[in-house]
């Protein structure tokens, strides 16, 4: 089966390749197009598998299963850019998380968005996007990792603003894009100073790569700006980018404004490629984000950074998410808390703790969101939670797999979400450096399941609450359940979001020991399992509490908390008021600094333009009087005569652009056929 | 058939396609289109070329072409705003519409 390692790189150059192809099919072609883009991801999610079952296999009889492919991009001398692909236990099996998640998306989607006028458009996008995801993760070269994850991020802005003629989505798509991008920026520094200090821009090659023991060691030994410890810089550089994508406060805002796309996108965007292309980076870098300067021993500054960032999102988004109405928006701020889990699982225990909630979280959110596009389908796009309710009558297998999804969110015992979550608390609570995060994310937790429950209650318990004002209602209308095509691949993402926590639950931890470097030691710890059930159950309790016993009557209800605890929930409603916070600043300065342009424009630039002029204006006047004194007399006759010929030409001046350039085509091939007949 | 045929070939057949959509198209943003197809073009054309006499340590055609790239690029944003900016004033993207000048 040694072929598989050499043809592993068509696993992200199919969907890349289907996207070229949709890009020219015709508009109405939507079936070929669906077609086009289910197929090659359906084969790239086989080549995925079977590169799984290989490494797999090669883990179990040796210890080292790495893969690598390298070849030059370019050559100039002296500087080799040097591009490869990597096989190993990471990038394998997050591939094939995307590629399955993203298939199943893809199928949803050809109901979804069956009466969309772009659907070819939409495939051509998702395919590219999910080709993308998988060129990142298949990287073995920092440089082709930035490309693709630039990919991800174009595409991510394609497919945000799919509905352009939106406003909201336009500036949603924007927003995405240059929040993202200052992370970017950020993570691009980090890799030139990786490439400055190192040489070196693969990541794997055979001891000589840039996360190998030879330029760790370099990295180690090394001080930058004046004393800084070089692998701290490149790390919290890197992890910034990884902060842009992955939605950690406070680059998170565009993360829930990135629900203006269709539903389908934002279950792409959540589950399996942009966010979780932060985390993946992450967890490539390992090596270089757990090095500490050489001497000393202990845990790295970026650890630290990481677990703290990691805790505070998974706590801020947590909270804001209880107080909003949006359903797509409560799942977009779940998706931040759950990402902050990753990071801070990432930092206390290492990136197969974050892997393997990154795998149980692509499945139930993608799950949710599948479920979410399922109610809003039902209901003439209706979002907010306030005007849905009581659709467990007429969505009885929507309700079904949302439960489930939303279980696993939660972390009810025995769903995958809790095995995954449980084995991020129990390293937080093992980590040396502080027990802060712990508590944090135990406090987090009881949010999510409470959260999880208030939405629950909202959309499906209750009665139908049907919005009175808008117009695409009528009073006989009832919310209906979704087509085959979009429930089965439901289905199938709940029988993940139920049964995957059993690869890594503390009994039998098949993905860590599979994923990481080291050996960890995983024994089941009882008592944070207890304390997280607990968690989970009493959040869900608390929200059975507040929102199950007396189901919301009326739209024009104000939310119990509401009731209870107004400038709170105000506060929250108001999501922190991050948006508003960088308004006043970073939006208030650039406006500031553009007013400062201006007036160096006006004030200076100007008056020198003007001072110039009128100098040229006195000179001009003094060539006037020299002119029409002096001159002229003798040109008036020349003048008449040659005017009459300019008219005649001016008529050759018809304004047609494209005769222009013909004449100017046909009178370029007349000189080459000379030429060529001089010549022959 | 010498081995550079079919680069010239291919850059033949981009150039005219090029070409080609600056004559036909009315549209300005395409035929702005057009004119990066026909550097692209030039550019294939000068990788050719600078491949076919390879020195071994020799970069002049790539970094001619790197030249060039750039300087399409800041054709295409000045094609662009300027296309923008006639927009503004005419309400067309159409060519064949901007001809106060004629004679």
């Amino acid at each position: 089966m040694g072929w598989i390692t050499k043809i592993f790189w068509l696993t992200a150059i199919l969907p890349i390749v289907a996207a070229g192809l949709i890009s020219v099919l015709n508009k109405s072609k939507k079936k070929t197009a669906a077609a086009v883009a289910i197929t090659s991801l359906s084969c790239s999610c086989l080549i995925s598998i079977i590169s799984l079952i290989k490494v797999i296999e090669l883990k179990t009889t040796k210890s080292s299963a790495i893969f690598i492919t390298n070849f030059d991009w370019l050559n100039f001398s002296g500087l080799k850019v040097q591009f490869g692909f990597i096989l190993d236990p990471l990038s394998s099996s997050v591939a094939v998380v995307v590629s399955v998640v993203g298939l199943l998306i893809f199928i949803y989607s050809v109901g979804y968005m069956a009466s969309d006028w772009n659907f070819t458009r939409f495939f051509c996008f998702m395919s590219l996007f999910t080709g993308a995801m998988l060129g990142l993760i298949i990287s073995n070269s920092i440089l082709m990792l930035f490309i693709f994850w630039e990919l991800v991020g174009l595409t991510s802005y394609l497919l945000i603003g799919f509905w352009f003629n939106k406003p909201s989505a336009a500036a949603a798509a924007k927003k995405a894009f240059i929040t993202t991008r200052v992370g970017d920026l950020a993570f691009f520094i980090g890799i030139l100073i990786l490439f400055a200090t190192t040489k070196k821009l693969l990541l794997y090659d055979n001891g000589d790569g840039c996360l190998e023991a030879t330029s760790l060691k370099l990295v180690c030994n090394l001080a930058i700006f004046g004393g800084l410890f070089a692998g701290t810089v490149i790390s919290i550089l890197i992890f910034i980018g990884a902060m842009g994508k992955s939605g950690q406060v406070p680059l998170h805002i565009w993360l829930p404004d990135a629900m203006e796309g269709p539903t389908p996108v934002s279950a792409l965007i959540h589950a399996a490629t942009m966010v979780a292309a932060g985390v993946y980076l992450v967890a490539r870098m390992e090596p270089l984000l757990t090095l500490v300067p050489s001497g000393t021993s202990g845990i790295s500054v970026a650890s630290m950074v990481i677990t703290y960032t990691g805790a505070i999102t998974a706590l801020i988004a947590a909270l804001i998410a209880i107080a909003q109405f949006d359903i797509k928006r409560i799942l977009a701020y779940s998706t931040i808390s759950q990402l902050g889990f990753m990071m801070m699982g990432f930092g206390a225990g290492g990136m197969a703790v974050a892997i393997f909630h990154l795998i149980t979280h692509a499945f139930f959110k993608a799950l949710l969101f599948l479920g979410a596009g399922s109610v809003i389908h039902g209901c003439q796009g209706e979002q907010d939670i306030r005007f849905l309710g009581g659709l467990k009558k007429y969505m009885p297998i929507t309700f079904a797999v949302y439960a489930i999804g939303m279980m696993a969110l939660a972390g009810v015992p025995l769903f995958s979400g809790f095995w995954s979550k449980d084995d991020i608390l129990h390293s937080v609570s093992l980590w040396s450096v502080s027990k802060i995060p712990f508590y944090i994310g135990v406090v987090a937790s009881f949010l999510t399941a409470f959260y999880m429950t208030r939405q629950v209650f909202y959309v499906f318990m209750g009665s139908y609450r049907y919005n009175k004002d808008s117009a695409s209602h009528s009073s006989e209308h009832f919310p209906h359940e979704s087509p085959a095509v979009m429930i089965y691949p439901m289905i199938i993402l709940a029988i993940f979001a139920f049964g995957l926590g059993f690869i890594g639950c503390p009994f039998l931890p098949l993905i860590q020991k599979f994923l990481a470097y080291t050996e960890i030691e995983h024994k089941p710890d009882f008592f944070i399992m207890t304390l997280s059930s607990a968690i989970s159950i009493s959040g869900i309790l608390a929200g059975w509490f507040l929102y199950g016993l007396k189901p919301v009557k009326s739209s024009q209800h104000p939310d119990i908390l509401e009731l209870k605890a107004k400038p709170f929930f105000n506060v929250l409603n108001k999501k922190l008021y991050f948006d508003e916070f960088y308004e006043a600043t970073v939006i208030k300065l650039t406006g500031l600094f553009s007013e400062l342009c201006l007036w160096i424009e006006i004030h200076i630039w100007d008056g020198l333009v003007q001072l110039f002029s009128r100098s040229v204006v006195l000179f001009a006047w003094l060539g006037r009087v020299w002119d029409e004194y002096v001159i002229n007399l003798g040109f008036d006759t020349g003048c008449n005569g040659l005017r009459g010929v300019g008219q005649g030409i001016s008529l050759w001046r018809n304004g047609k652009v494209h005769r222009y350039i013909s004449v100017i085509g046909i009178a370029i091939i007349v000189l080459v056929l000379w030429v060529v007949w001089l010549a022959g | 058939m010498n081995e550079l045929t079919g680069y010239i070939v291919l850059s033949g057949i981009i150039f005219s396609i090029g070409f080609a959509g600056v004559l036909l198209r009315k549209n300005a943003i395409i035929m702005l289109a057009g004119i990066e197809l026909m550097l692209a073009a030039a550019n294939l054309n000068f990788i050719t070329f600078w491949r076919a006499n390879w020195q071994g340590d020799d970069i002049t055609g790539a970094i001619f072409v790197l030249f060039t790239i750039a300087v399409a690029a800041a054709e295409a944003a000045v094609g662009f705003a300027l296309v923008l900016a006639i927009f503004r004033h005419y309400k067309s993207s159409e060519a064949q519409d901007y001809n106060s000048l004629k004679g």
